[in-house]
């Protein structure tokens, strides 16, 4: 029977033949992430009496929610996540090398076709790679790390054919916000999505992720790219497996097909306090902002780290407004740094952070006021998320953040990013 | 577990967040300080939430993380269920794993006003507004999902699991 990517890795991952949309399965996952939750969860395990994990090997741990500690209580957590990961032979413990999405997909520990269960709702940006990465709580995760199995029902998958020509200026950002913008965000909720088309075909192995990781603000439960030419030679710089083309089969059965048209599509944004409520740049009225964010697993990569340095060579950050720089991890930074980007950030004015989650879930390194304005390249703007519920956070793509640390207000990037800026 | 639930509605609109039920600066605080964060959106319904009390809420419910402190409120609220639209999938499984009930029933947020009594059967879905005498029928939960609810959550699950092996 013809399988969509969630079927197949669902029947691989259950050692089921073939499976079909709404079907329950025991499933067993191939690689399982757990962040600082790692602590609670390895607790559980031994109030209860486990001492072994399932297999050990096939988890990481890494510490990126609340590095480095803002407070006593935080690194007392990180100090008992060490002791427990020691603990339970823990090989893959990677402390902190930066946000577990980044980290995980740019050390080579996914893999198409895999199934990927993490506590973290943004594990869908392992679609990226065609993994089906999903988020889980602390509970499910405890009954993972001890028996390495989750019950699962097999979703139904929707499409979205990426089609036309992505003009300069328009990010990927901006075409997963004009999804939730026009389709909704439940339009994959129980659901999963595969993005397609030409446009998908040509994006950058950074661009999907972000489209992937985006792929819970649609409600999805996996959120897939096809793994083609291009994911399997990133990934051959990063790890020994084995590794194969991995897509849905031709005559797959879905949920629905939507033709998305990039042509034309202007710089999106979303306002205050949903990803949902997506406007064109240009109808977002006059927004001055205190703060503007660079980060995140969604959109603080190098490709986004060059955008902005892009803009904001040879101009400064406006005196109202503070632009904070969080690579998604210490080797975006690193890579940042030695391309020249991070100079130029700092002459400019910005502010950069270490790597880490920070802002985003209002953590620190940049938590918000009452009153505030924030555009941010993250993936939440739900009230109070960066701090006071007072605040308002508009979410964009890099290229709209950066545009905005300049102008000090919400404005068109294309003011600032144009072909010869970009050559 | 119960099967019927009979309690007073506190009714909720559209996507409702779990940064709303469990806000940063409340994850790891004492159930006492996390009360005066959580829910900030209504703070008197914080104030006056009784045991046994029922959210009648619009669609996608619990969207946005997989901190499981968001229904773990609810709980400690004394939230008996909640029925919805729809839900967020996460917060969903994450109830199950926990043995916190909610009902997908499509029509629910309009049969419903604020203070209404409503009666549950948890087995079928059916559910029963009793002040306006209007009856709907919810999604009931796949066995696969009513079984460790049933059996009081997924870590039930795992100790029987333990206990069986142990046994061989």
């Amino acid at each position: 029977m013809a399988m969509t990517m969630a079927e197949k890795i669902l029947a691989r991952a259950s050692e089921a033949r073939s499976l079909a949309a709404g079907e329950y399965v025991t499933a067993t996952a191939d690689r399982i992430m757990a962040h600082e939750a790692f602590g609670a969860c390895a607790r559980t395990l031994l109030q209860l009496g486990i001492t072994r994990l399932f297999d050990p090997d096939r988890v990481v741990v890494i510490l990126d929610h609340y590095f480095p500690a803002p407070t006593p209580a935080a690194a007392g957590i990180h100090r008992v996540v060490r002791q427990l990961a020691e603990r339970f032979g823990i090989r893959h413990f990677l402390s902190h090398a930066g946000i577990c999405h980044q980290v995980l997909s740019e050390w080579g520990y996914i893999l198409p076709g895999h199934l990927v269960l993490g506590t973290d709702s943004h594990s869908t940006t392992y679609g990226a790679f065609g993994a089906g990465g999903t988020g889980i709580g602390l509970t499910e995760m405890s009954y993972v790390l001890a028996t390495g199995e989750l019950w699962m029902q097999v979703p139904p998958t929707i499409r979205f054919e990426l089609v036309g020509e992505q003009s300069v200026g328009l990010m990927s950002k901006d075409i997963v916000l004009h999804i939730a913008g026009a389709f909704g965000t439940e339009v994959a909720q129980y659901r999963a999505i595969e993005f397609a088309g030409p446009v998908a075909d040509r994006m950058s192995i950074a661009s999907r992720m972000t489209m992937s990781n985006m792929g819970v603000e649609l409600g999805a439960k996996f959120a897939f790219f096809v793994a083609d030419e291009q994911t399997l030679a990133y990934l051959r710089e990063r790890t020994d497996e084995r590794l194969a083309l991995f897509g849905p089969d031709p005559d797959a059965t879905y949920a629905g097909v939507h033709e998305v048209d990039v042509n034309d599509l202007e710089p999106q944004v979303a306002c205050p306090h949903n990803p949902g409520d997506v406007k064109p740049v240009s109808q977002v009225g006059d927004v001055g902002v205190d703060q503007a964010f660079l980060g995140s697993c969604t959109n603080g990569r190098l490709e986004d780290l060059a955008v902005a340095a892009q803009i904001l060579k040879g101009r400064k950050v406006h005196p109202g407004t503070r632009f904070l720089i969080t690579p998604a991890s210490q080797q975006v930074y690193l890579e940042a740094t030695a391309a020249g980007y991070i100079e130029v950030l700092l002459e400019a004015g910005a502010h950069i952070t270490p790597a880490a989650c920070g802002a985003c879930p209002g953590a620190h390194m940049g938590v918000l006021g009452t009153g505030e304005v924030c555009i941010s390249s993250t993936n939440r703007n739900f009230r109070g998320r960066m701090g006071s519920p007072e605040a308002d956070i508009y979410l964009g793509s890099p290229a709209t953040v950066a545009a905005a640390a300049v102008a000090g207000r919400i404005v068109d990037p294309r003011e600032f990013w144009t072909e010869t800026t970009l050559s | 577990m119960e099967n019927i639930i009979r309690g007073r509605v506190w009714k909720f609109g559209h996507n409702v967040d779990t940064d709303v039920m469990a806000p940063w600066s409340s994850l790891g605080q004492p159930w006492e300080e996390r009360r005066k964060l959580v829910f900030h959106i209504r703070p008197e319904f914080v104030e006056q939430v009784r045991s046994g009390d029922i959210i009648v809420a619009g669609r996608n419910w619990g969207c946005g993380s997989s901190r499981e402190h968001a229904p773990e409120n609810l709980k400690r609220l004394g939230i008996a269920v909640v029925v919805a639209e729809s839900f967020g999938r996460i917060y969903f499984r994450n109830s199950v794993a926990m043995a916190f009930p909610n009902i997908v029933c499509p029509g629910v947020h309009d049969a419903f006003d604020e203070g209404d009594e409503m009666e549950l059967d948890l087995a079928t879905a059916q559910v029963r507004n009793l002040t306006r005498g209007v009856e709907l029928q919810g999604h009931p939960y796949a066995s696969e999902m009513l079984s460790i609810l049933e059996k009081g959550g997924l870590l039930n699950v795992l100790r029987e699991r333990l206990a069986g092996q142990s046994e061989k």
